[in-house]
């Protein structure tokens, strides 16, 4: 007998807090494909899927079993009197019992493990997927956005996995075996009972179908909500600058007062399905109890056979609640499968060609022929660019803000790709090249310094994973960081986090150039590299780096013009388009704009 | 009820860490939550209170079946039949009444409860001093809002209906069970202390593996979160497989904690079917004995069967909700961690009383220490002794790592000296209110940050009334008016987040409009013009000339050029001032000016 009490509460075995019940649902857009596709990972563990099904079957038939036999037992051992019979059955009964017990034991870990599997995968899959993606779009969406997919929407998913996949087949199985025996004791009873399933699926879709417009505009909120916490905690020290507290309490207070409003009527309208559902079930106990004491007198319907119809009508509410429940979880896990897939769908950085190359030791030479670039149609941010660096030169961009410096260098590692013209290194157009082989080839230090949750050396050695102890304190010597680390309560091996927080900006730099230097890379592009470093410290690390550089090919951005006189050629930039070009002493003689740079006289 | 207690008892003699602090934080956890509900408090009353009215329609029922067979069928009364399954039909109906009434409220008191928490901890973050925020990542704050408050929630939502329901329908099931046939009742004496040990046993195990699950969860967050920010440090390293292994390992150990945590709480169910369906077998044959013997009636047998199993669903629905309860524990600790830290910077009651505010812009230091951890070692500022006279414009120049950005932050008290007295107009920094001290301080931040939204709501940060025209002028004093109208959408521009769509120089020069968008007594720019071409420079300063005259201002930059014309320049080494004067002063007196001048040369010779 499986709990015949009526059993409402929607239990979540797995003892997870309920999260997928209520809060984050949204509907899915097209289940069917969800579903699919969901199963198509599920699938990949055939076997031992098929096990459990087998085991669930053995579990199901001992329940059901096990309450079929109480009829006989009653008419036919325990009304007439019959011990020895009565003694048989208790022991087939325990037997039964124990066998069920083992196999559900079995399949609810064995579809843990299945589940937790699948939802590795998928995780790993995401994973795999954010790291193909082309920048453009990280541009386009928001951190907080695209985490809460890897949290929320995955809790959803393994939520489902772990517990209704199963409930939701012992509900629907053990739904049709109590159907089947319900028919077999008595056709007139089931037609009772039959009067009343339908009420209760009618209010169980009424209630999906009405809950389900509640719920998308709390996920609505919730996702407001969400997006401005982020936001405002990760620009925290910004907002204590500006005193901006209480605007943005007053901000938070609307957002959230507007989730609370939908959260309640979501909350009431997934809650209140269960209770009803099980009060209807209730319901169908009296009806059906007191049709059957009709027939009973009337029809001489037997007492065993009651007996076990009743306790078979309360079961009935059982399954019908649970899948009710399961249901709203299903679609809960489907809305998350969704926004996951929707990432998976994403346009990954197009694939290489077929005949791309491999760089192998590369002389250096870099050439763009006159390349076009905008970041958003309609709006040209590089004009006509053409410039070449010889193997082993420097290159300097200089020039006003917002010109196009960062996104030149944007477009040599092929973070975007050009719209037209023509970026060639050692002759080869870059779109031949494997990309892969491409980035290796050169070392970027970013405008925006980054490091990870790790330690110093870990940071470092980033550049080049199989650089040595010694070849990172060699290269932090060179970036002029190796005093600084040292200095650090445990030197390289100080744990940094926060995004290196707890270090000055200059300090920052210095890591991030230290771990373009231990790459070794054949071409170096340093945007605003050292434009938080003292000029001393600069000038230490400008001989590190033209003793590295010697034979490689080099980019530098920078507005101190100190930092690029040494280059072997300056490129002037304004608005896209290359002004001027020649060395120091050449653009001072050209008496042009950068002459007006350098000698700070501005219109 | 009874039970309970005594399994959470035992489980924390076991000495397990989690359920010690289960035992610790419960009473205490709850105390600091009562005032999140006080708004809810009807709803929190009259939530449990339906449903008693339900479990009393509930638990009567197969008692009222028992008696249809029994006294209906067996004496052949049909009206008995009608009558009572009349009554049964009624009750359900009330029934029907209390829970949806039930729902209503505890949805009220659950949603609002989680509602006022978030609240709370917002505005709880929003009074954090810049040492408060340096101990979270921005990262787990953001969590610990939304995802942990909704664990929460989900658990409020749960007890305001099982909490009272399971045990008061295991309570009334007893009784009428014992009331039915006491002699059959000693088999729920025996199967209730198996069920309990059994599930004790299980969660007990089962519970510090949710607790480092909830840990191997962060983890995965973290990596990734680190992943999305740093996207172009993995793409240029080419470090998408390195990414992927370290990403597969933490993937890897949550998975297995997973396993082991769900795995072992998934057998909670089967345990207690086998558990039920044995003493479902007991009663039969107990129960069948008697009725051979004519003491006991068939109809009682099954009402029987149908209250102990009420018993035994109900103690595990307690213990779910218990398992529920534990797992939000490790949510609630998180908030609380939040909700208890002790705000380090706050207005003092003289600041209240006087209500002081900053007119000349007067600042000056008297030996000044600071260090960030009150533990550290070694002060990051020592023995700073300074005056800067309200209008003069003072430069901080000094290599990297020297404490420049220190300096400036203690001014609008973004840290707190460790010894020694910041005054402004004579006053002490903590003599202010916060509110008043930095609405005249502004501080352009080295590592400044824009807001999704767009070019204009992002000024408007610096004064929520300014007007267009305020903004403009702002914008066109920090060089941003005429790259904003480059821009189609000009003012109405939607900025990325944290600004991806503008380039360094553009973002910084937003930073400073914002700045002195309300003209501040006093304006500190931290670094802040580092990525400005020299030509657009000169520009903002020749503006600062014009429009903030009364105001001090202290620049913090590298380039020479940037600070020629301050009226002070202080150079600072390792956290001490070692020269303080003019350029033509500093060139004459100080040997590391001298390099510094030097190393810069090319700029300056000319100029
Ligand atoms: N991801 C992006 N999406 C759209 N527009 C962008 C993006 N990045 C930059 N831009 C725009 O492209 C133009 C050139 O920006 P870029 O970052 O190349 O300038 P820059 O020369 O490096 O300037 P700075 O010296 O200030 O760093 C700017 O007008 C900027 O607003
Ligand atoms: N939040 C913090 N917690 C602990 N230590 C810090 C923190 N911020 C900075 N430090 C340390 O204090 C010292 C001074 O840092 P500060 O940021 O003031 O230097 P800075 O002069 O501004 O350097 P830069 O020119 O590179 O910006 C550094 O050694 C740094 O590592
Ligand atoms: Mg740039
Ligand atoms: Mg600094």
């Amino acid at each position: 007998m499986n709990e015949p009490i009526k059993s409402g509460e929607k239990l979540n075995l797995a003892g997870l807090p309920g999260r997928r019940g209520n809060i984050v649902i949204e509907r899915p857009k097209n289940s069917r494909q969800a579903i699919l596709r969901l199963w198509n990972y599920l699938k990949r563990q055939k076997w031992l899927l098929i096990l459990a099904l087998f085991l669930l079957l053995v579990n199901i038939a001992s329940t059901l079993a096990g309450s079929y036999l109480l009829r006989p037992v009653v008419n036919h051992y325990i009304l007439p009197h019959n011990l020895p019979g009565l003694i048989r059955m208790v022991f087939v009964l325990i037997g039964i019992y124990i066998i069920g017990a083992a196999a559900g034991i079995l399949v609810n870990r064995l579809m843990v493990v299945v589940g937790q599997n699948t939802v590795r995968t998928i995780r790993a899959e995401l994973f795999g997927k954010i790291q193909a993606l082309p920048l453009r779009f990280f541009d386009a969406n928001s951190h907080g956005e695209l985490m809460s997919r890897f949290t929320n929407d995955m809790d959803n998913v393994s939520d489902c996995l772990n517990t209704s996949v199963l409930q939701l087949f012992t509900s629907g199985i053990t739904l049709a075996g109590i159907f089947v025996l319900m028919l077999l004791i008595s056709p007139v009873l089931t037609l009772v009972t039959l009067i009343i399933v339908p009420l209760m699926l009618w209010v169980v879709s009424a209630i999906i179908k009405r809950s389900k417009d509640f719920f998308t505009t709390q996920q609505i909120a919730l996702g407001k909500v969400n997006g401005y916490v982020e936001e405002m905690i990760t620009g925290q020290k910004v907002v204590k600058v500006f005193c901006y507290e209480d605007s943005s309490r007053k901000a938070f207070d609307e957002i959230n007062d507007d989730l609370r409003e939908k959260a309640t009527s979501a909350q009431l309208y997934s809650g209140v399905m269960q209770p009803l559902v099980q009060n209807l079930n209730t319901i169908n106990f009296a009806l059906t109890a007191t049709v059957g004491g009709f027939l009973a007198i009337l029809r001489g319907f037997d007492l065993g056979g009651l007996a076990a119809f009743l306790l078979y009508s309360r079961q009935f509410g059982r399954p019908v609640n649970e899948l009710s429940s399961e249901y709203n979880s299903l679609q809960a896990a489907l809305a998350g499968a969704e926004r996951i897939f929707q990432i998976l769908d994403e346009i990954p950085e197009p694939a290489d060609i077929k005949e791309a190359q491999i760089l192998g030791r590369i002389e250096g030479n870099v050439q763009l022929k006159n390349v076009t670039f905008s970041y958003d149609q309609g709006k040209v941010i590089l004009k006509n660019i053409t410039l070449e660096a010889k193997p082993g030169q420097k290159i300097a961009l200089v020039g006003s803000t917002g010109a196009g410096k960062t996104t030149i260098m944007n477009l040599l590692p092929r973070f975007y790709d050009i719209d037209s013209g023509q970026i060639t290194i050692d002759g080869t157009d870059i779109k031949n090249i494997q990309r892969n082989s491409l980035r290796r080839s050169m070392a970027i230090v970013l405008q925006d310094t980054h490091l990870f949750t790790a330690t110093v050396m870990e940071n470092i050695r980033y550049g080049r994973l199989e650089a040595t102890d010694e070849e990172v304190i060699t290269a932090a010597t060179l970036a002029g960081a190796d005093s600084f680390i040292r200095r650090l309560p445990k030197g390289y091996q100080t744990k940094l986090e926060n995004d290196g927080g707890n270090l000055s900006q200059g300090q920052r730099q210095l890591l991030n150039i230290t771990r373009a230097t231990v790459a070794r890379p054949s071409i170096l592009i340093l945007d605003e590299a050292t434009s938080s470093i003292d000029t001393r410290t600069e000038q230490i690390i400008q001989q590190g780096m033209d003793q590295l550089m010697k034979g490689r090919t080099s980019f530098v951005i920078a507005h101190r013009l100190s930092t690029v006189r040494n280059a072997d050629e300056i490129l002037v930039l304004e608005q896209g388009e290359i002004i001027e070009r020649g060395n120091h002493e050449e653009l001072l003689k050209q008496k042009g704009r950068y002459y007006q740079l350098y000698n700070g006289q501005f219109d | 009820m009874i039970q309970i207690t005594f399994i959470m008892k035992k489980q924390c003699d076991i000495n397990r860490p989690n359920c010690r602090t289960f035992n610790k934080h419960l009473p205490l956890s709850m105390k600091k939550y009562i005032g999140f509900f006080l708004k809810y408090r009807k709803a929190v009353i009259l939530a449990p209170a339906l449903v008693i009215i339900d479990v009393a329609c509930e638990i009567v029922q197969p008692d009222l079946m028992s008696k249809i067979v029994d006294n209906g069928v067996m004496h052949k009364d049909l009206h008995y039949i009608l009558q009572t399954g009349g009554l049964m039909l009624f009750l359900s109906i009330v029934a029907i009444a209390a829970n949806v009434g039930n729902i209503y409220y505890s949805s009220h008191a659950s949603v609002g409860f989680a509602s006022e928490l978030r609240k709370g901890l917002f505005d709880k973050i929003q009074a954090f001093s810049f040492s408060n925020l340096d101990k979270f990542s921005s990262a787990s704050l953001t969590t610990r809002i939304t995802n942990d408050v909704n664990i929460l929630q989900q658990v409020i939502m749960m007890s305001l209906r099982l909490l009272i329901r399971a045990p008061l329908m295991m309570l009334f099931a007893v009784v009428i069970a014992i009331n039915i046939n006491s002699g059959l009742a000693v088999i729920i004496a025996v199967a209730i202390p198996v069920l309990a040990i059994a599930i004790y046993i299980i969660l007990s195990r089962g519970l510090p593996y949710f607790e480092k699950m909830q840990k191997r969860l962060d983890q995965v967050n973290r990596v990734i979160q680190e992943n999305l920010v740093n996207v172009r440090v993995v793409k240029s390293f080419v470090r998408e497989d390195f990414e992927m292994k370290k990403f597969g390992y933490t993937n890897d150990d949550l998975r297995e904690m997973a396993v082991k945590a769900s795995g072992l709480v998934v057998l909670i169910m089967p345990v207690m079917q086998l558990v039920m369906n044995i003493s479902i077998v007991a009663i039969i044959w107990f129960g069948g004995n008697k009725i051979i013997s004519g003491a006991f009636q068939v109809g009682q047998l099954m009402s029987f069967i149908t209250y102990i199993t009420q018993i035994l669903m109900s103690l595990m629905m307690l213990s779910m909700t218990i398992m529920t309860f534990s797992r939000a524990e490790a949510s609630s600790e998180r908030i609380l961690e939040v909700l208890n830290t002790e705000v380090d910077i706050v207005d003092s009651t003289l600041a209240k009383e006087k209500k002081l505010v900053v007119t000349m812009g007067k600042v000056e230091f008297k030996n000044v220490y600071f260090k960030y951890h009150a533990q550290g070692e070694e002060y990051v500022l020592k023995n700073i002794s300074l005056v800067v006279n309200p209008g003069e414009t003072i430069a901080i120049l000094g290599a990297t790592g020297s404490a420049k950005s220190t300096l400036v932050q203690l001014i609008p008290r973004l840290y707190d000296v460790s010894a020694g007295q910041i005054l402004v107009d004579d006053t002490d920094v903590r003599d202010y209110t916060l509110f008043n001290l930095r609405s005249s301080v502004k501080l352009v931040l080295q590592q400044n940050q824009l807001f999704s939204g767009t070019i204009k709501q992002n000024l408007k940060w610096g004064n929520i009334e300014a007007t267009d025209d305020e903004i403009i002028a702002a914008a066109k004093d920090a060089q941003a008016h005429d790259f904003i109208l480059s821009f189609p959408k000009q003012y109405e521009t939607i900025l990325g987040q944290s600004g991806v769509n503008v380039s360094g120089g553009q973002k910084q020069r937003l930073c400073i409009a914002r700045a002195i968008l309300k003209k501040p007594a006093i304006l500190i720019m931290d670094d802040s013009t580092s990525a400005v071409d020299i030509a657009t420079e000169a520009k903002i300063r020749a503006s600062f000339k014009k429009h903030l005259k009364g105001t001090t201002i202290f620049i913090i930059a590298q380039r020479v050029s940037s600070i020629l014309a301050a009226d002070k320049i202080i150079l600072l080494d390792n956290g001490e001032i070692i020269g303080e004067g003019t350029h033509d002063e500093l060139l004459k007196t100080n040997t590391v000016y001298q390099e510094i001048y030097a190393s810069q040369q090319l700029q300056t010779e000319a100029l």
